[in-house]
């Protein structure tokens, strides 16, 4: 079985006032078809996690492991990390001028699978995948994420997700800024993924209102760098009712005794 | 946060803001020999002796490599005919004229002493005449060209309400200057490309005075790949109601080229509109471009739409772009102008996001940089030039592939090393009339300037 595993992880990054630890100790682990829900407040370092996992040149590792299968991923580069089965859908997709989502896509395609796929039925798949997720098929010949709305940049990501057939999966924040229907849209794209593949995801999220649609095995509680608290889907509940305020006290306190 | 990298590490330039609401140009009021503070009272003249000695200060040639283009400039050049090959199909004509045919002359006069230099030594006149209401298309190759200082002077003419596609393909060997007229008669749709393919030793300056009359469109491409000192300088006169110009240019620079193109759009008639986008990579050592885009907006031109841009990608280090935009606005009643410019390096978040999809970072960085540039080759409309266009920057960019993996197998530093890329992003620091954007060595360079005048102010 797959497993995701992550032990001691420290981060930090560099800013003009220096160096500025962020992760301070994360413990997490992901089974294949596992669904855990991380929520945290603002700035406790959630996607400095996401993307750490995927390679971003920007987050300094400073000890700990990232092990996919027991093999290190904290080695490999971005793209080696992606073949190894990590996918990350972003918080905030960028936009990139000049190049098409049917040439992006097909690229990446060609360079997950070691080679490219035929055209007719990728063609089709493309198509079909447009279409779960409600795209419009003009999409295929705008330039990635250029002019796209928030919603639909979001969507864009599982539909990445669903092409691309990674075996975890990373959602920053997917369900921000999405209207009802587009919140079920995109929560259908991210089950029929998991009921595909058997995928394991981590998805990151402020509002209790996507675990109506997705629902988790294990809800994480993020705070000050680390993983705080785990439960299971009723801890969720517990953070709408009663915010953070407890766990973010806790930190502060451990952080004055240290 | 998003990860989008902070933009603290850009040097911010600080200049004033003086956006378009009045006459401004370059800010380096210290350094100009001439300060010309409205460009159409520029010098002008078809006799080089009739402008002072160019000392290399003067504000068009401040960033050129002047030493070097001496025999251009002041020397004796060949004026004969020379061998070019031709391919067009009907409603396209080419043939030589003698310098006195009536229509030298009447799309411009030269503004520099090397543009006149030529203009005075040519024994004939290259004449293209487009005709006939169904598009037509012409290209014109010229290979065959030596290293002895040559003139040229070429005359494009679009007679009233035809279309056509004229094409300048240079390749081969040049020390080469000339002047290319290119007259758009009431009606007519002309698109002129003119590509440059030099040899390494290549010298070429070039002067595009184009006339464009009522109700006209021109579309112009300069495509700057090949030759050691490249210098191309489009100039438009928006002379009738209605007139449009549409001026774009792609360039890449290797290490020890030079490539320069001085942009000028003259807005002197009712309700005209220009539009005009260039773009350029640097990669490798002594790699410069330059990009000066003089916009106009006269008295005589209520109703102006007008806006221009230049952007650079910077590959590597020991490069330099100096990009430059100004704007003089002399009526309160424009629709809008408004310009940009921005020189930064590698956007390390689009490279994120493709390698995060399993693409490899030498890919990534493909795609990322034929992305940026194709934008200009794409709206040529021309499928054959267009497919040919990027397959030659694919080219130059294997090059820089290659000089990277060698750099890497020596040693030096990889990706890790790489800077943070500032784009431009509205609001950001405004850099309007800072004498010019520079990109060198250990800088995480990125410096963006954006203005816009909405009309109406005086
Ligand atoms: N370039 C930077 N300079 C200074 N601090 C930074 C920088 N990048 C990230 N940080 C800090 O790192 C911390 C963690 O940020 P991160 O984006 O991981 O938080 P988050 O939990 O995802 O927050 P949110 O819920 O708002 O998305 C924040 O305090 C943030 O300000
Ligand atoms: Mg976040």
């Amino acid at each position: 079985m797959s497993t995701l595993e992550i032990r001691d992880l420290q981060v930090s990054i560099d800013t003009e006032q220096g160096n500025k630890p962020i992760l301070k100790g994360v413990d997490l682990t992901i089974n294949k078809g596992e669904i855990h829900a991380v929520m945290g407040p603002n700035g406790s370092g959630k996607s400095t996690l996401a993307y750490t996992i995927a390679g971003h040149p920007r987050y300094k590792v400073d000890g700990g492991s990232i092990m996919l299968d027991g093999v290190e991923v904290l080695d490999m580069t971005v793209d080696e990390r992606a073949k190894a089965g990590l996918f990350l859908a972003m918080q905030y997709p960028v936009e990139i001028p000049g190049v098409t989502v049917a040439n992006f896509l097909r690229t990446a395609k060609t360079a997950l699978d070691g080679e490219a796929p035929a055209l007719r039925t990728w063609v089709k798949d493309l198509r079909q995948h447009m279409s779960d997720l409600k795209m419009d098929s003009s999409f295929a010949e705008r330039n990635v994420n250029e002019g796209f709305s928030g919603g639909e940049k979001k969507r864009h990501e599982i539909m990445q997700l669903e092409l691309l057939k990674p075996k975890f999966a990373i959602l920053d924040e997917t369900d921000s800024g999405l209207d009802v229907d587009a919140l079920k849209i995109v929560s259908e794209g991210v089950n029929r993924a998991h009921a595909a593949t058997d995928l394991g995801i981590l998805m990151i999220t402020h509002y209790t209102r996507i675990l109506r649609y997705i629902k988790p095995d294990f809800v994480h509680v993020f705070v000050d760098g680390h993983v705080a608290e785990q439960g299971g889907p009723e801890l969720a509940d517990q953070l709408e009712n009663e915010g953070y305020d407890r766990y973010v006290t806790a930190a502060a306190a451990a952080a004055a005794g240290a | 946060m998003s990860a989008t990298p902070a933009p603290t590490e850009a040097p911010v330039i600080d200049a004033p803001a003086q956006h378009g609401a009045v006459a401004h140009s370059d800010g380096d009021w210290a350094n100009r020999a001439i300060p010309v503070q409205t460009r159409s009272e520029r010098f002008s003249s078809t006799d080089p002796a009739a402008f002072p000695a160019v000392t290399g200060r003067e504000v068009d040639w401040k960033l050129s490599p002047v030493p070097a283009l001496r025999p251009l400039i002041d020397g004796p050049l060949d004026g004969s005919p020379y061998a070019y090959l031709a391919r067009e199909t009907p409603g396209a004509t080419v043939e030589w004229v003698s310098p006195q045919h009536e229509l030298v002359g009447t799309a411009g006069t030269p503004e520099d002493r090397a543009s006149a230099n030529a203009w005075s030594s040519v024994e004939n006149v290259l004449l293209v005449t487009v005709s006939g209401d169904e598009p037509s298309s012409i290209t014109i190759g010229r290979s065959g060209l030596d290293a002895a200082p040559r003139a040229g002077h070429t005359v494009i003419h679009a007679t009233p309400n035809s279309s056509g596609l004229v094409i300048l393909q240079n390749s081969g060997d040049a020390q080469l200057v000339e002047n290319v007229e290119i007259i758009v008669d009431e009606g007519a749709h002309l698109t002129v490309v003119t590509v440059q393919e030099w040899n390494d030793g290549g010298i070429h300056l070039a002067s595009h005075l184009a006339r464009i009359g009522r109700d006209a469109q021109l579309k112009h491409f300069v495509v700057t790949l090949g030759g050691s000192i490249v210098r191309v300088n489009p100039s438009a006169h928006l002379a009738d109601q209605g007139a449009d110009a549409d001026l774009n240019g792609v360039y890449f620079a290797d290490a020890g080229q030079h490539l320069e193109q001085q942009v000028y759009v003259n807005h002197d008639a009712p309700s005209t509109k220009s539009r005009v986008n260039y773009k350029g990579a640097l990669q490798g050592e002594g790699a410069r471009t330059v990009w000066i885009g003089d916009v106009l907006i006269g008295r005589t031109a209520p109703g102006t739409d007008s806006y221009e841009q230049n952007r650079n990608l910077v590959l590597s280090e020991g490069t330099r772009a100096d990009s430059i935009p100004n704007l003089e606005i002399e009526t309160g009643d424009i629709l809008g102008a408004g310009h940009a410019s921005a020189t930064g390096r590698f956007d390390d978040e689009h490279l994120f996001y493709l390698e995060s999809r399993g693409i490899p970072e030498e890919e990534a960085r493909r795609i990322v940089v034929l992305g940026f540039l194709s934008e200009i080759v794409q709206h040529i409309g021309e499928p054959a030039l267009e497919e040919r266009l990027i397959a030659a920057l694919e080219a130059e960019l294997a090059d820089g592939a290659q000089a990277r993996a060698e750099a890497n197998a020596a040693g030096a530093p990889g990706r890790k090393a790489r800077a943070p890329y500032v784009d431009s992003q509205p609001g950001a620091a405004v850099a309007v009339g800072t004498d010019h954007v520079t990109s060198e060595p250990d800088v995480a360079a990125g410096v963006t300037g954006e203005g816009t005048s909405p009309g109406g102010t005086h």
